[in-house]
């Protein structure tokens, strides 16, 4: 099995003057969890769809499992689970009996009365359109993963789930990662990305604007140091002796705020600091940014159409 | 029924692959098929229209269908009737709303190609005419029927019916969204019921509508069948020829407008 198992260069994708996707490029490892965040109409849905072969890219190329989406389509869909964001079931059909009709086209598919279990399918008697939005969504990610795929995207797969059943989601996705699959999703939900992701991709407006890991995003870049000492320190000297970005200011008296790029650096020199002075900084925390935070500095506040 | 052998959830290794060609498609056929019976709408277009008008036909004297056994001249275009509305008006709405719940979409990403998928389809709806043409001669043969002419001709002109109207079911889902598809199916198929040459022979029709009735897919179906079980004549080569042109007309539209997502 080769180490990348997506790999995406130069893509651009316009409907009509629409464009879609803005030239994007990143890949991703075998056996990972890729989160790709971004707010709505940031390209994320059309991008997978093309991974999915459903759209042509317009230039650029994309690489599934080192196959062409488009024109080794037939060797890939069966290497390939897919959960839509919207749809996928017949309306008339039933968890279970869609499971098992899914597997059926697969050589060696998941048991789907023990994946209807697992996902608290297997009491369901009602036909798609009369399920709740939870229980919708739980059968589609049961579709995707029925066929013991060797990647599978998922668009929004906790989006509707109440607590027990993201738990559950999400136990599954970790579970897929450590049996080598690779899983790439779309998602809103941040502590989703931060929790199950290895590698985050981050895209507004058609372009991949960030990627890295969770805690790569988050840490070092900015964030706030803050501890408690005595009234009035020497600000000037302590600023001096901060790695450059850092800012530092009292308030109120007596709690003593570092603000910027706050990393291992700057709580050395702050505490190399403290101790030339003899001072003991009590109550010394960091905050690192959550990945929100990240997030909405990347793409803006500003709400999207 | 195949068993298909499965792993247990302790193991979510990758093992893809698809199942054999033949497998996905009669467990598609099947699929479509189960879900089919399930719908209330469908089982009324396919069974309850064409028997209740059989029955009622034949046993009504106050309309006029003109000289002969009324059962005789009835049956040939309720099996008309039967392929029109699984080959044509099912078809069109179920493929119309297959597309818009996206599961034309899914269906796309899985193993199963897009031919084994019109293939899993056209096995669905023959199995479905199979049940509907036995109940019909059932019931029919109950009323007194005494169908005239060669079998194999009348399989023929099923068969031919079935393919266009099929094509042409998959061109208006090609071309109109799901409701749309709803109500135009069903409106076409009350038009051609009544007006169509399906039921009414088209020799009890107006100069001008006759005309046109022996020109459409229903009155080449229906005048082909009574043709060869009331009359005992050979295969009109007027009705191959006009199912064949709308056969071909149903493709060509189908294979530009038809779209899976």
């Amino acid at each position: 099995m080769s180490e990348t198992a997506l790999e995406i260069d130069g893509l651009v994708l316009k409907y009509g003057r629409t464009v879609a996707i803005d030239g994007a490029s990143f890949s991703v490892r075998t056996g990972t969890v890729t989160g790709v965040l971004g707010p709505n109409g940031a390209g994320k849905t059309s991008m997978i769809e093309t991974c999915e072969g459903y759209n042509s890219p317009t230039s650029g190329t994309v690489s599934v499992l080192g196959l062409d989406p488009q024109t080794d389509a037939r060797a890939l869909r069966p290497r390939v689970g897919v959960m839509l964001q919207e749809g996928g079931v017949p309306s008339g059909a039933r968890a279970q009996e869609s499971i098992r009709h899914m597997a059926s086209l697969y050589a060696n598919p998941l048991d789907p009365g023990e994946l209807a279990d697992r996902l608290g399918l297997s009491g369901l008697r009602t036909s798609y359109r009369r399920m709740s939005g939870g229980e919708q969504q739980r059968l589609k990610f049961a579709i995707a993963i029925v066929g013991r795929p060797d990647l599978v995207f998922l668009d929004e797969p906790t989006a509707g789930l109440d607590a027990q059943a993201r738990n559950v989601v999400r136990e599954l996705i970790d579970q897929l990662r450590s049996s080598g699959v690779t899983v790439v999703l779309t998602t809103h939900q941040m502590d989703d990305a931060e929790q199950l992701a290895d590698e985050i991709v981050v895209m507004d407006g058609g372009k991949v604007i960030a990627t890295g890991s969770p805690e790569a995003l988050m840490s070092g870049s900015s964030g706030e140091l803050v501890f408690q000492g005595p009234l009035r320190l020497d600000l000037a000297s302590l600023q001096l002796a901060l790695p450059e970005g850092c800012t530092v200011s009292e308030s109120p008296p007596g709690t003593y705020r570092v603000a910027g790029e706050v990393g291992p650096h700057a709580l050395a020199a702050v505490t190399a600091w403290c101790a030339q002075r003899g001072v003991m900084p009590s109550q010394l925390s960091t905050q690192g940014r959550s990945l929100e935070d990240v997030f909405l500095s990347l793409t803006g506040r500003e709400v999207r159409p | 029924m195949t068993t298909t052998p499965t792993a247990t959830l302790t193991d979510l290794r990758p093992n893809p692959g698809a199942a054999p060609i033949g497998r996905m498609v009669i467990r598609q056929a099947s699929f479509e098929l189960k879900l089919l019976v399930r719908n209330g709408e469908q089982l009324l277009l396919a069974f309850i229209i064409p028997l209740v008008l059989l029955v009622g036909l034949s046993s009504v004297s106050w309309i006029n269908l003109g000289p002969g056994s009324r059962v005789n001249i009835v049956t040939p275009g309720i099996l008309a009737l039967a392929v029109m509305s699984t080959a044509f008006t099912s078809r069109a709405i179920a493929t119309g709303f297959d597309r818009r719940y996206g599961v034309l979409k899914l269906l796309g990403a899985s193993p199963l190609p897009r031919w084994g998928l019109v293939a899993a389809k056209t096995l669905a709806i023959i199995v479905l005419e199979i049940v509907q043409v036995g109940a019909i001669v059932i019931v029919a043969f109950l009323l007194g029927w005494t169908p005239r002419g060669n079998p194999l001709a009348v399989v023929v002109l099923l068969i031919m019916g079935t393919a266009a109207f099929s094509t042409l079911g998959l061109a208006l889902a090609g071309v109109l969204r799901a409701e749309a598809t709803l109500a135009v199916a069903n409106g076409i198929y009350l038009l051609l019921l009544f007006a169509g040459g399906t039921i009414v022979p088209i020799a009890l029709m107006p100069g001008p509508m006759a005309v046109v009735a022996k020109l459409l897919p229903s009155g080449a179906l229906g005048g082909g069948l009574r043709d060869v079980l009331v009359a005992g004549n050979s295969l009109s080569l007027l009705a191959v020829t006009v199912l064949l042109a709308w056969f071909v007309f149903g493709l060509a539209v189908a294979a530009r407008t038809f779209r899976w997502d």
